[in-house]
């Protein structure tokens, strides 16, 4: 800190009037700017899941600095990037992609159904049919363990690497855990229709996506949340009668916890200025966004998302300042449209995203150009991402293998520059698990932070050593194989250290080495 | 079989190390275990005020009955009552080493949970800028010598609580924390070491590792009665997690290392926005889930009880009325939960403001009328000792002592 203000200082001493020391921070005055194949190997640690030795290669074919230039070009471009056929393949094989939301929670309903009732059975000492005792771990895990197959499959394999990064971004920012009922079996579909088609699109589509889908009306409860003394319907009223314990379940007013998390978590951020008024009125404004249940009851297909005016608080609001009138369903449309436009939206989302891609504790002058940015193309995602690559700080010497990798970043980058192909994803889940970070898996509606006093721990360093020793051993690979791919991201005290250490433990120490567990 | 290899373990990583297993002379170490529940578990169903007539009237399905009905609370006194699903609790309460400090938290209103657990951990409420923990600032602040275990965080991932420069040792979760690992292997510590050598961080990370590990192995391994009988031994699946599980290791380290006398774990899940029940139901599925890993730890501290302050805290409260679907939302006062020896426990301490309506913050949440550093001040000092000086470091710009602080302990 004292180092960089007294390099400012004395360059602003130096260069007297002169402007140089306003565009080119401090860093490349201090130390050497990064050199073609550091470059190169940045761009694949941070907007990718690190190399592979397919991509050591291409770099030394066609040189790091025309490399480097196209690939940048191409990720800003993923749907020109054809995947390869082995992924294609994988992905279509996996039922989950493929089902629509009706089936999805239709068959995690049967299968909750059938296991009740099975048990219920087994209570009364008859023998329950076998089929219906294990419906949940025959029907419903399966489908959560694809979801977890096809994330994994994607990193490791997707020529469209930006856009996997972007992915595990944006679905941290609007994270649903998987551990919450029907959420287990609409991960893969959030994922898919409402973050991915706009990682590099627009942040109002984004979020309009996510506040529909049936994934975040169940994990932060919005389904539920109705006008205060709201009575079901008559045609459901009969057929409640008859099930005091359902009945009793009813919702019968509001539910803050989307409203709240909305503009905490999602646009405004903690200190954006609103009460908990704001937050009030905002859920009232939000009652009446819910699922139609009756969809995935009868067999039917397509989406969940339906706005019930019944449960709509069709009352005048106060919210953020401004007198809302009632008007049902566009109460709620116009909340996000504020809401993405919001300037402390812009604030808090370039802070994430610098914070995720250049440093812990990012530059301000760079939080301060992406917020800018972000204004000024109302929420335009590729924009951002092309921002953030064209500055000077994600490029400098300080940026540079400056962030400690998360144990889902250190998983998969492993797997890469190892070459392994993904086999069985169950060991590689269970490890995420135990360091802390399951795929799907956050309870929180912050999700993972992505910083290293979040994850440097002895504990997190034992895991890694094992998961290092582990993967080395099973590889098979060279030492001198992996010091190759991972090229110029190996610094050279690494390399000399790792040249006098017995071959045995090489690889295990190159993957547990302060250069690899960075990023 | 585990222990065999735990003996070997201690032995492995010993090297040459000159090792004293004996207890130091004169008084056992004071030791302070902390349990966050992140979430913000609804304190007014924990201890619940059945006597005040607004608290079944807010809450028409989820309130506790009253102590003698069915499913009925566990009385404490003429106001409070405990959750039913606590009641392996209650022996503790009954034995006079069980106490609660009700209308308790934070002065910082946030609703957010993650501000709201960062001002706990921070002991900062309100400052964000804070950089280290409060249970960092107290291990720098003890009286005593240090050592890689003297404090112990438990879990995956390392703790704001502890953040800071002084060494803490981590515990993993699950029946396989105390296995070997490979970075065990004392030649796979040496090259790491030099590997790490240009980085300050990995360094101390490092040394905390394998310093913390050896220790922890060797008590673990001495006396030995403990992990055959463990229940949760059971090969090392990572699905056998249990709190309970993890609680009993924790206290039984505690108590075989004559070094630890800091420890911090936390249980999520408390954020019951739908359906929490009554008696029966969510929350009193996770109550009694942490009611007997409460009760585990205090069977794994055994002896060590005595010299013990188990303090239990959550984030903020939950609202005093239901809300739309039979769960609470973000609220303010909760209640603080203090188990072990010195604790002048069976008496719900803390000034209680009411439920009535002018008496709740905002017109709908249980009033914070007791600052939970005024609550760990007599812990702090007391208990383990820190002078005027020591406390302030660890609670700078802290409240006033409480008018309760003498009465909370029993020395």
């Amino acid at each position: 800190m004292r180092n960089r203000r007294f390099v400012l200082s004395s360059g602003a001493a130096l260069v007297g009037g002169l402007i140089l020391a306003r565009r080119a921070p401090a860093a490349t005055l201090s130390a050497p700017a990064l050199s073609a194949n550091e470059r190169a190997l940045h761009a694949l640690n941070r907007l990718g899941y690190g190399p592979r030795p397919a991509d050591a290669a291409a770099i030394a074919k066609q040189g790091a600095g025309p490399w480097l230039e196209r690939f940048l070009d191409e990720q800003l471009q993923p749907s020109r990037l054809a995947a390869p056929e082995s992924l294609t393949q994988q992905l279509s094989a996996l039922e989950v992609l493929s089902l629509g939301q009706a089936e999805l929670v239709g068959r995690y309903r049967d299968a909750i159904k059938a296991a009740r009732e099975a048990k219920r059975e087994q209570a009364q000492g008859m023998k329950p049919d076998a089929d219906a005792a294990n419906a949940v771990r025959e029907k419903v895990r399966p489908l959560v363990a694809e979801a977890a197959t096809a994330r994994l499959a994607r990193a490791l394999q997707s020529p469209a690497q930006l856009e996997e990064v972007l992915t595990e971004f944006w679905f941290n920012h609007f994270n649903v855990f998987a551990g919450k009922g029907p959420v287990s079996v609409l991960v893969a579909d959030y994922e898919q229709r409402a973050i991915r088609p706009f990682v590099l699109g627009r942040f109002r589509d984004m979020l309009g996506a996510t506040a529909r889908h049936p994934a975040m009306l169940t994990y932060l409860d919005n389904a539920q949340s109705v006008v205060a003394g709201y009575e079901p319907p008559r045609r459901a009223r009969r057929f409640l009668d008859a099930r005091p314990e359902l009945k009793a379940r009813q919702p019968t007013g509001l539910n803050e916890n989307y409203a709240r998390e909305l503009m905490e978590l999602h646009t405004l951020g903690v200190d954006g200025g609103y009460s908990q008024r704001d937050v009030t009125e905002l859920a009232r404004m939000l009652t009446g966004w819910g699922i139609d249940m009756r969809k995935a009851l009868a067999g039917g297909t397509g989406d969940l998302y339906a706005f019930d005016p019944h449960k709509h608080d069709g009352g005048d609001k106060t919210w953020l300042g401004q007198s809302i009138r009632g008007a049902g369903q566009a109460e709620g449309e116009r909340a996000l449209d504020v809401l993405a436009a919001h300037p402390a939206t812009a604030r808090h989302l370039a802070f994430q995203f610098a914070q995720a891609f250049v440093a812990d504790e990012p530059p301000p002058a760079l939080v301060a150009r992406l917020a800018d940015n972000f204004k000024a193309t109302g929420g335009d995602l590729r924009e951002l991402t092309r921002t953030l690559i064209k500055s000077d700080e994600f490029w400098s010497r300080e940026a540079y293998q400056a962030k400690f990798k998360t144990p889902y970043q250190y998983l998969v980058s492993s797997l890469r520059a190892l070459d392994l192909p993904l086999a069985e994803p169950r060991p590689l889940l269970a490890a995420l698990a135990q360091a802390g970070q399951p795929l799907y898996g956050a309870q929180t509606p912050d999700g993972y932070k992505n910083t290293a006093a979040a994850w440097r721990s002895p504990e997190a360093l034992t895991q890694r050593v094992q998961l290092a020793t582990t993967l080395g051993q099973r590889s098979g690979i060279s030492a001198e194989r992996l010091s190759a791919t991972l090229g110029a991201s190996l610094s050279e005290p690494t390399r000399r250290t790792l040249a006098t250490e017995p071959a045995g433990q090489q690889l295990a120490l190159l993957l547990a080495s302060p250069d690899f567990m960075k990023r | 079989m585990l222990r065999r290899q735990l003996l070997h373990f201690g032995a492995f990583t010993l090297g040459g190390l000159p090792v004293s297993l004996a207890r130091a002379e004169g008084a056992a170490p004071k030791k302070l275990v902390v349990v966050l529940l992140r979430g913000a578990v609804d304190g007014l169903s924990v201890v619940a005020p059945y006597g005040e007539r607004e608290y079944a009237a807010n809450r028409p399905q989820i309130a506790l009955p009253p102590p003698g009905a069915q499913d009925g609370l566990l009385k404490l006194d003429k106001l409070f009552g405990l959750h039913p699903a606590l009641a392996p609790l209650k022996r503790h309460w009954d034995g006079g080493q069980l106490a609660f400090v009700h209308a308790s938290g934070s002065p910082d209103p946030t609703r957010s949970h993650f501000d709201a657990q960062d001002y706990f951990e921070s002991g900062t409420p309100g400052r964000k800028a804070t950089a280290d923990g409060w249970m960092n600032r107290l291990l720098t602040a003890l009286p005593g010598e240090p050592g890689p275990t003297r404090a112990i965080a438990q879990g995956s991932t390392p703790p704001r609580i502890f953040a800071g420069t002084a060494s803490v040792a981590s515990l993993g979760l699950g029946p396989a924390a105390m296995q070997r690992r490979a970075i065990d292997n004392p030649q796979l510590q040496a090259g790491l070491a030099k590997l790490y050598a240009n980085d300050a961080q990995l360094s101390s990370t490092l040394r905390n590792t394998t310093e913390g590990r050896g220790e922890m192995a060797r008590s673990m391994a001495s006396g030995g009665e403990e992990l055959a009988t463990d229940p949760n031994a059971d090969g090392g699946a990572p699905s056998a997690r249990s709190f309970a599980g993890d609680a009993r290791r924790l206290g039984t380290l505690i108590r075989k290392d004559p070094h630890s006398q800091l420890a911090f774990t936390s249980v999520g899940g408390w954020d019951t926005h739908v359906s929490q029940g009554a008696a029966k139901g969510q929350l009193a599925n996770r109550l009694a889930s942490l009611g007997e890993g409460l009760d585990a730890l205090a069977t794994g501290l055994g002896d060590s009880l005595k010299d013990t302050v188990i303090v239990v805290a959550s984030e903020f409260g939950r609202t005093l009325q239901q809300n739309g679907n039979g769960g609470t939302d973000h609220g303010r006062g909760n209640v603080i939960w203090l188990l072990g020896g010195p604790v002048a426990g069976g008496q719900v301490l803390g000034e209680w403001p009411g439920l009535d309506r002018a008496a709740l913050a905002d017109g709908r949440d249980l009033a914070v009328r007791t600052d939970f550093r005024q609550v760990l001040a007599p812990v702090l000092q007391r208990h383990l000792g820190l002078d005027d000086a020591a406390l302030a470091a660890v609670f700078p710009d802290a409240p006033a002592p409480w008018r309760d602080a003498g009465r909370l302990l029993r020395t």
